[in-house]
């Protein structure tokens, strides 16, 4: 895993200095709000609805055990004992105090994590698929890339004030677990016909009021032209961008008015100028970073232990067939531990399950975290037969539930219990829709199924990339839910269709009962998923089921 | 014709804890809406916000929400500003817990 030279080091330390300086100025009065508002953005730290909001990133997911415990550590001391574990895998902590704020950033700086870059108009937290690594599908881990990125793009004097923000997604899979395609930049590692290794750089996703699936800029790009084809390309944006109007100045619209090949052209002239300036040390660089992240010495040991153990106990079989993933190494598995218990709040974690996890890693899992765009956590290189020891343990602290992949399993932003944009709630949404089909006893025969919600039309749920989209409104001063399906956010992305009026709050949930049950009855077999349904039959069935019974015509707003 | 107004308070977060606050009718911000003053008049309400935006070393982002006189001072008359009042909906945290404390 990546660790921090010297340079990093002092760099981080000195912005915090520079930031506890701003903070002690604030709160005298000599820097107004209009003054400091910009300064603390720059620093992760957002106002919301209660309380201020600080924004921690973590690159491409990735945690050590020693820096969970620090997470924890900062929730206990200066918030309220708990975290939040956002889509673009960061940690967010909902009350910390302004005045603490400088003693939370040293306290990550200690750990080697910062909040800089996690608002405002720059290239934000690079993500990667949170299997990088480990997974079995996988072409090479995309991890060294995102460093790279995540180098080049902090404090890039260029890239400070875009247009409007930039996110940037890395995948080695060809099965996107990345969300690329919804990314104002994606990096998926490929290999050409020849066998070479290289990238395929799609530009011009994302969600938000105007969703839009990204497009293939370059179909092969040399490994050794990353960074220069990166620059061209936020450079181009840099200045082609609107900035008149911040609805339109995200690359997607820059991209869709310019039209794809127009901008591809400007992007190859410009990269025809930059590129004489990358004389190849980002590629030394890159090897160096390749280094850090060298597969753990995986161990040759008997599994009998854990099939003994999924024939002995009936509630660590059906976790295990929920939440196991195919690892590249024989004999290990990938854990997805669920921050998803019905009921609960999508994402988060207490700091006593924040160590819990931390142990497990270290003790089993070669000391290694991630976080997941789907808010939970991945103990990505498990051998299988620690599995009823990590089992047990994670059953002490709460963390056991066997949905992933399944209905409850709910992407959910903090939607109006926490974010200053909402228009609606979405996380008792997500308790209530979690918690009926945990009474209905019904997800496991409903097989994959993704929900997200989002509590407003930036989309941070990525609703319109779920099976089941569901968007909360303010209509009139109430609030609306409204329901797309059919999305899909791996590399067949697709974006959910509209099914038509909007539900009130207490009429989702039943709402989306109707959908499921609609799609029960007309599968062709449990083979058939809700997506494969979705896509055969379209949306009349479910419109039906929403919409034409006299109680859905009652309802419908 | 005059279109009728809407009654206001002002309201804004806290400068070092960054919790919601309102404006009573003797100057303190209060956690409390039942203690915010009730704006009736738009040109009064106009000022009051101007004066209390100037406190910059108390208070972010003041504005002016909608309330209706209720029983007990203020009512929000859109929900942005009851959950304000009263804090998360998923744990009992902000406003909903400290007014226990303080009771
Ligand atoms: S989607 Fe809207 S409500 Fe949800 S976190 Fe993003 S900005 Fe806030």
């Amino acid at each position: 895993m990546y660790r921090y030279n010297d340079f990093d080091t002092a760099f981080l330390a000195e912005r915090n200095a520079q930031f506890r300086a701003q903070v002690e100025r604030r709160i005298d009065g000599s820097l107004t709000e209009d003054e400091f508002r910009p300064l603390r953005l720059m620093n992760g730290l957002y106002l919301q609805l209660h309380a201020y909001m600080l924004r921690v990133a973590i690159p491409y997911g990735t945690l050590r055990s020693a820096q969970m415990r620090q997470l924890a550590m900062i929730a206990d001391k200066w918030d309220k004992g708990y975290g939040h574990f956002t889509t673009r895998q960061n940690i967010q902590y909902n009350w910390p105090k302004l005045p603490d704020v400088p003693d939370i950033l040293d306290a990550l700086g200690e750990v080697q994590l910062h909040a800089i870059q996690t608002s405002g108009n720059t290239i934000r937290n690079v993500t990667a698929d949170h299997f990088a690594g480990a997974a079995a599908d996988e072409i090479a881990d995309p991890r060294p890339v995102a460093e790279l990125l995540r180098q080049w793009s902090t404090d890039h004097p260029e890239f400070q004030f875009l247009p409007r923000k930039f996110k940037f997604a890395v995948t080695g899979s060809p099965n996107d677990r990345a969300v690329t395609r919804a990314h104002d930049i994606g990096v998926r590692m490929i290999r050409n016909d020849k066998g070479d290794p290289g990238y395929e750089v799609l530009v011009g996703g994302g969600l938000g009021r105007t969703p839009m699936i990204g497009k293939v800029i370059r179909d092969f790009l040399p490994p050794e032209d990353l960074l220069p084809y990166m620059e061209a390309i936020v450079s181009t944006y840099n200045t082609l961008g609107r900035r008149d109007n911040k609805y339109k100045a995200r690359i997607k619209i820059t991209v869709h008015e310019n039209g794809l090949d127009t901008f591809r052209d400007k992007v190859e002239a410009r990269f025809a100028e930059v590129k004489p300036h990358f004389s190849g040390v980002d590629q030394e660089i890159l090897r160096e970073i390749e280094a850090h992240f060298a597969p753990p010495a995986f161990r040759n040991a008997p599994t009998e232990a854990y099939e003994a153990e999924r024939d002995a106990n009936p509630a660590f079989r059906a976790w295990a067939d929920t939440n196991l993933s195919d690892h590249r190494a024989e004999g290990y598995a990938i854990v997805t531990v669920s921050l998803k218990k019905h009921g609960d709040t999508p994402g988060d974690a207490t700091s006593d399950q924040m160590r819990v996890l931390a142990d497990i890693a270290e003790r089993y899992a070669h000391d290694e975290l991630r976080i997941s765009h789907e808010q939970n956590v991945i103990l990505p290189h498990v051998h299988v037969s620690d599995l009823p020891a990590i089992y047990a343990a994670l059953r002490g602290a709460d963390l056991a539930t066997a949905n992933v992949g399944l209905i409850s399993d709910i992407i959910a932003c903090p939607g109006m219990d926490y974010c200053a944009l909402a228009t609606a709630r979405s996380i008792p949404v997500a308790q209530e829709i979690a918690t009926r089909f945990e009474e209905l006893k019904l997800e496991h025969d409903v097989g994959p199924l993704k929900l997200k919600i989002s509590g407003c039309i930036n989309a941070c749920g990525h609703h319109h990339v779920g099976h089941i989209g569901i968007l909360g409104l303010d209509r009139a001063g109430v609030e609306n839910y409204q329901i797309t399906l059919g999305g899909d956010g791996t590399e067949e992305a697709a974006i959910g269709q509209r099914t038509g009026p909007g539900f009130a709050y207490d009429e989702i949930t039943d709402a989306i009962e109707r959908i499921v049950r609609a799609y029960l009855e007309h599968r062709e077999g449990p083979d058939e998923t809700f997506l494969m349904a979705y896509r055969r039959l379209g949306l009349d069935p479910f419109k039906a089921a929403l919409y034409d019974d006299a109680k859905g015509k009652a309802h419908a707003a | 014709m005059p279109r009728a107004f809407t009654p206001k308070v002002v309201t804004a977060n806290a400068l070092l804890e960054g919790d919601v606050v309102y404006l009573t009718e003797d100057n303190r911000w209060t956690r409390d809406l039942a203690e915010a003053e009730l704006l009736t008049d738009e040109a009064v309400a106009e000022e009051r916000l101007l004066d209390a935006s100037r406190r910059q070393s108390e208070i972010v982002g003041a504005y002016l929400a909608d309330m209706s006189a209720g029983t007990n001072g203020p009512a929000p008359t859109h929900f942005r500003e009851d959950f304000r009042r009263t804090g998360p909906s998923n744990y009992h945290h902000g406003k909903q817990a400290d007014a226990l404390s303080e009771g």
